[in-house]
């Protein structure tokens, strides 16, 4: 399969007045053509600077990428050149974002939306960029295409803009779409549409998307593998199987089991405390402070990347022989 | 395919002593704790402002000059009203600080003066307005329905009068003085205060808090005095510190007009309106500080409206 | 459309109860004023005494001079002056609008062009050398009235270094330092509400998005920040109308042009009430008129206004 994006120990740092954040702190993964990632973790754990990062859009100042590589295509974004770039955007690389009810200019009816960057990028007849715009609306499943180019935002309810959002995104053929939370702000019942969507879409078009969430339901739906992030780093990362599965962190684990489940009986076990301060992260595994198996390695040193299989890694002091012997021990003294 | 990074951390796992493979104690309360120290809004906001250098400035500013317009008359030796034509046009000097104008009075103190009668007008005609407001906004968006849709169809139509033609229209009216000029000033002047404690109620109405309150069968100006305004407070202190410099540089424009303070009150408005010509005839001092003082003290409250209104902004609280 | 219909009626509606309220206050103050020629019989000119009762019909009871005093004012005619018995003051008008017209026009435009662009340069270099700078100049701008304004310029650029003319309406030269004055305080308010709203617009997702289309910066900012940070700054030009129109007032008597407000002032101090209540009715419908224009402008730029009435949220 052909690899589509390789990011190797990306960092990324905001300068602000009261210090610089390490928002994310050497973060490696990669995607393959037709693949769907997840990239999950509470707010702040930069999930979203990650996907801005790929994207070059993160603001600059106060942000940075300070260190690493982001390979799109066998090129390096991290050396483009911001006009460069510019020809990326929209074009190879897409973006969703969260809230549909913001993502769309108020003053500007749809069809200026759609086709401007269909304009932008390739040359094109007003016709066409109209034949394809309306295309896109009748794949994103909005009935009556021609007439509703002609309205305004604020003249569709919110599933029907997030669909439009999507219309938008991949209207000029995009390798790769990054949604984030593209359900978070919805219904329940129009989250399923639009996750069903994304479906269909993958397979008309064999786009990749990086899914950026923290709700492990939208995972379970459409992801192919999935990469935990907690503050500012990957501390797991494997396929769909892997982690709903055989969890190894202690915060995936966390995750998994502050999810409501119609088939478990056990009640929900939200994970106690707050993520660290990214101002001065610690120097060792940053979850333990909240880990329920916190020894005194964790606090000194971070862990060694664990290979349990080839799609399943993780960075966990537990992995280590000796900690196993020290749950062993555990086991059996109770 | 591991990186250097890996390799680096591979090696480390090795170094890593046994004993630190021991469980950790845990400490419960640790882990409930809050990493800053909480502070109430009005830390927080006070803490913000002050480390705001232009709107502490203007704070300063304000301050000393309040204690000058209640001390600095005691201060000098003249009388605010006293001509002495041989006195005319006297440059600054040990004598007469500020020097003295076209009838021989003394600048220093008559500024003193004007800075009272400025900040009187400036801070009555807002207090007016703040409780006008705050009553007809208050009831206007608490009620909403009906009541709601018919006062704030009577605030449209007063928002379309033009201010400032109102003003003088009553001051031909009534004749110029310092009740008749606080009356025009506010008497349309609460408009947009209304406007803004109606928006705030608006928005704070539906809270739970609120609801709560309200399921108990509390009378509805307790529960505007009790709970909504100290919610609102924010947007109207904001807006009051907006208002009285546009109440000061109103009294001064109706000097300039003709209709402001008469004597024997000596305003700002009145000294640069007197000393126009002055400065063509190389007195600059006449109207150097009566102008400069308008304009500082409006500058004074602008940076301290913009500082307050970034200090209480909850929106970019972090 | 439909919506668009029915909420510029309702704005039309309101302008007419604003013009009503103002004509009949006039009303009300005209006939209550003391010692005023409506009431008192000691008016020395005769002519005068003749014009007031012509025109606002003495002899008939109150009510019918109201109706007939509405009437004039619909068709135009604002009365008398009881200082210059010839003068009406539609003569006034007619001397002395075109010249604070013009003077408002030209000080409007350069305070909304400059204005708009200073902001989105002080935007667009958030917390730089810039934004400081020109921030700094716009407090002061709000800070300083416009009539002392005047007098520095004049002492200054005037008399000290002698580049423009004191006073006087004449030439393009005439006019440089009136519209200064006048256009400095209007230019740093937008100058300030275009850079907040600015900052806000472009924090939000949609420009993010417009970003993420890969569109220039330039179209970034023009297309999509600019036309939604403009929209408050549209809602105050109609305070700004009034704030310049009765900055006029000043700025004329101290530059000595021949424009209304240089006589509305005069009629101030003379006590020329049928003409302070004819100008005051004339300058309160032009700015009653041009808020309710402002307001359809809104209207068409956004296009939420047509569902959701304004003030309704």
């Amino acid at each position: 399969m052909e690899r589509i994006l390789e990011v190797t120990d990306l960092h990324v740092t905001f300068t602000t007045y009261g210090g610089t954040v390490q928002a994310v702190r050497g973060v490696n993964f990669h995607l393959d053509r037709g693949e769907t990632l997840a990239i999950v973790g509470e707010s702040g754990c930069g999930k979203s600077v990650t996907s801005n990062a790929i994207m070059r859009l993160i603001p600059d100042p106060p942000g940075k990428i300070t260190k690493g590589n982001i390979i799109f295509k066998g090129q390096d974004l991290t050396a483009y050149s911001e006009k460069k770039m510019r020809a990326i955007r929209g074009v190879d690389i897409s973006m969703i974002f969260q809230d549909p009810m913001t993502a769309l200019n108020p003053t500007l009816t749809i069809g200026t939306q759609l086709m401007e960057g269909l304009k932008e990028h390739k040359k094109i007849t007003g016709a066409q960029a109209k034949q394809k715009a309306v295309e896109m609306m009748d794949l994103v499943g909005i009935p009556n295409p021609e007439e509703r180019l002609k309205q305004y935002p604020h003249q569709f309810s919110g599933g029907m803009r997030q669909r439009i959002v999507i219309a938008i995104a991949l209207i000029c053929d995009p390798d790769l779409l990054i949604a984030d939370e593209p359900t978070t702000a919805l219904d329940v019942t129009i989250q399923a549409q639009i996750l069903e969507l994304f479906s269909t879409i993958q397979e008309r078009t064999g786009v990749s998307i990086i899914l950026i969430t923290h709700d492990l339901g939208v995972v379970a739906k459409i992801a192919d593998r999935i990469i935990v992030m907690y503050a500012g780093k990957i501390i797991e990362s494997g396929s769909k199987r892997d982690i709903f599965y055989r969890p190894e962190h202690p915060y995936t684990q966390g995750l998994l089991n502050s999810v409501p489940r119609l088939d478990a009986k056990e009640e929900l076990k939200p994970i106690a405390g707050t993520p660290p301060d990214l101002f001065s992260p610690p120097k060792g595994c940053p979850f333990t402070a909240r880990c329920p198996f916190a020894m005194e390695v964790c606090d000194k040193v971070y862990p060694v990347s664990e290979r349990i299989s080839d799609s399943h890694q993780v960075d966990c002091w537990l992995q280590d022989e000796r900690a196993k012997r020290l749950m062993a021990a555990e086991v059996l003294q109770t | 395919m591991k990186s250097k990074k890996e390799i680096e951390y591979t090696q480390s796992a090795a170094n890593v002593p046994d004993e630190w493979f021991s469980w950790k104690e845990r400490d419960k309360e640790k882990l409930e704790q809050v990493s800053r120290p909480s502070l109430s809004y009005w830390q927080d906001a006070w803490r913000r402002l002050v480390k705001n250098k232009m709107a502490m400035l203007g704070l300063i500013f304000l301050v000393l000059l309040t204690i000058m317009a209640i001390i600095g008359p005691i201060l000098s030796p003249y009388e605010v009203n006293r001509q002495s034509l041989p006195d005319q046009y006297q440059p600054p000097s040990m004598e007469h600080w500020f020097g003295t104008d076209n009838a021989g009075r003394d600048v220093f103190t008559r500024t003193w003066y004007g800075a009272r009668i400025s900040l009187f007008v400036g801070f009555i005609a807002a207090l007016i307005d703040v409780t006008i407001g705050i009553i007809w906004g208050g009831i206007s968006g608490y009620k909403g329905g009906r009541t709601d849709n018919i006062m704030m169809r009577i605030i449209e139509v007063l928002y379309g009068l033009p201010y400032l033609l109102v003003v003088i229209l009553l001051l031909v009216v009534l004749g110029p003085s310092l009740g008749t000029i606080i009356l025009a000033l506010t008497i349309t002047g609460w408009v947009g205060m209304a406007r803004i404690v109606r928006g705030q109620v608006l928005q704070i109405k539906n809270y739970e808090f609120i609801l709560a309150s309200k399921s108990f069968g509390t009378k509805t100006f307790r529960i505007i005095r009790k709970n909504l305004l100290p919610n609102a407070m924010g947007p109207i202190i904001v807006q009051m510190t907006l208002t009285i410099p546009s109440a000061i540089f109103a009294e001064a424009f109706l000097s300039f007009i003709g209709l402001g303070i008469q004597a024997p009150f000596a305003s700002w408005g009145v000294m640069a309106n007197d000393s126009l010509g002055a400065i063509l005839s190389g007195n600059w001092w006449t109207l150097f500080f009566p102008a400069f003082f308008i304009s500082f003290t409006m500058f004074a409250f602008n940076v301290l409206g913009d500082g307050l209104q970034d200090a209480l902004d909850p929106k970019l609280r972090k | 459309m439909k919506h668009m219909l029915k909420y510029i009626l309702k704005r039309l509606l309101i302008m007419v109860i604003t013009l009503w309220v103002i004509i009949t206050l006039t009303f009300i103050l005209m006939i209550n004023i003391p010692g005023s020629p409506f009431n008192s019989d000691q008016s020395s000119n005769e002519t005068v005494q003749a014009n007031l009762e012509a025109h606002y019909n003495l002899d008939q009871p109150y009510y019918i001079q109201y109706l007939l005093y509405i009437k004039s004012i619909v068709t135009f005619d604002f009365g008398p002056s009881i200082k210059q018995p010839n003068q009406t003051v539609n003569d006034l008008l007619s001397r002395g609008f075109p010249i604070s017209f013009e003077l408002g026009i030209i000080t409007i435009v350069l305070a909304v062009i400059s204005g708009i662009l200073v902001g989105i340069i002080a935007a667009l270099r958030h917390n730089g050398f810039l934004d400081y700078l020109t921030m700094g100049i716009a407090v002061l701008g709000i800070s300083i009235p416009n009539f002392i304004l005047a007098t520095l310029l004049i002492q200054q650029l005037a008399v000290n270094l002698e580049i423009f003319p004191t006073a006087t309406w004449r030439s393009p030269a005439h006019m440089v330092l009136p519209v200064l004055a006048l256009a400095t305080g209007p230019m740093a308010i937008i100058a300030r509400l275009t850079r907040s709203t600015m900052l806000e617009v472009l924090t939000q997702d949609y420009i993010k998005m417009a970003k993420a289309k890969g569109l220039s910066p330039w179209k970034v900012i023009f297309k999509h920040a600019l036309r939604n940070a403009l929209m408050p700054v549209v809602t105050i030009m109609g305070t700004l109308f009034a704030g310049i129109l009765t900055g006029t007032f000043v700025i004329e008597q101290i530059f000595a042009i021949p424009g209304m407000g240089r006589y509305f002032v005069e009629s101030i101090n003379q006590r020329d009430y049928p003409v302070i209540m004819g100008t005051t009715v004339f300058y309160s419908a032009f700015l009653i008129i041009m808020l309710f224009i402002v307001d359809v402008v809104y209207g068409i730029l956004d296009p939420r206004i047509k569902m959701h009435q304004k003030g309704g949220k």
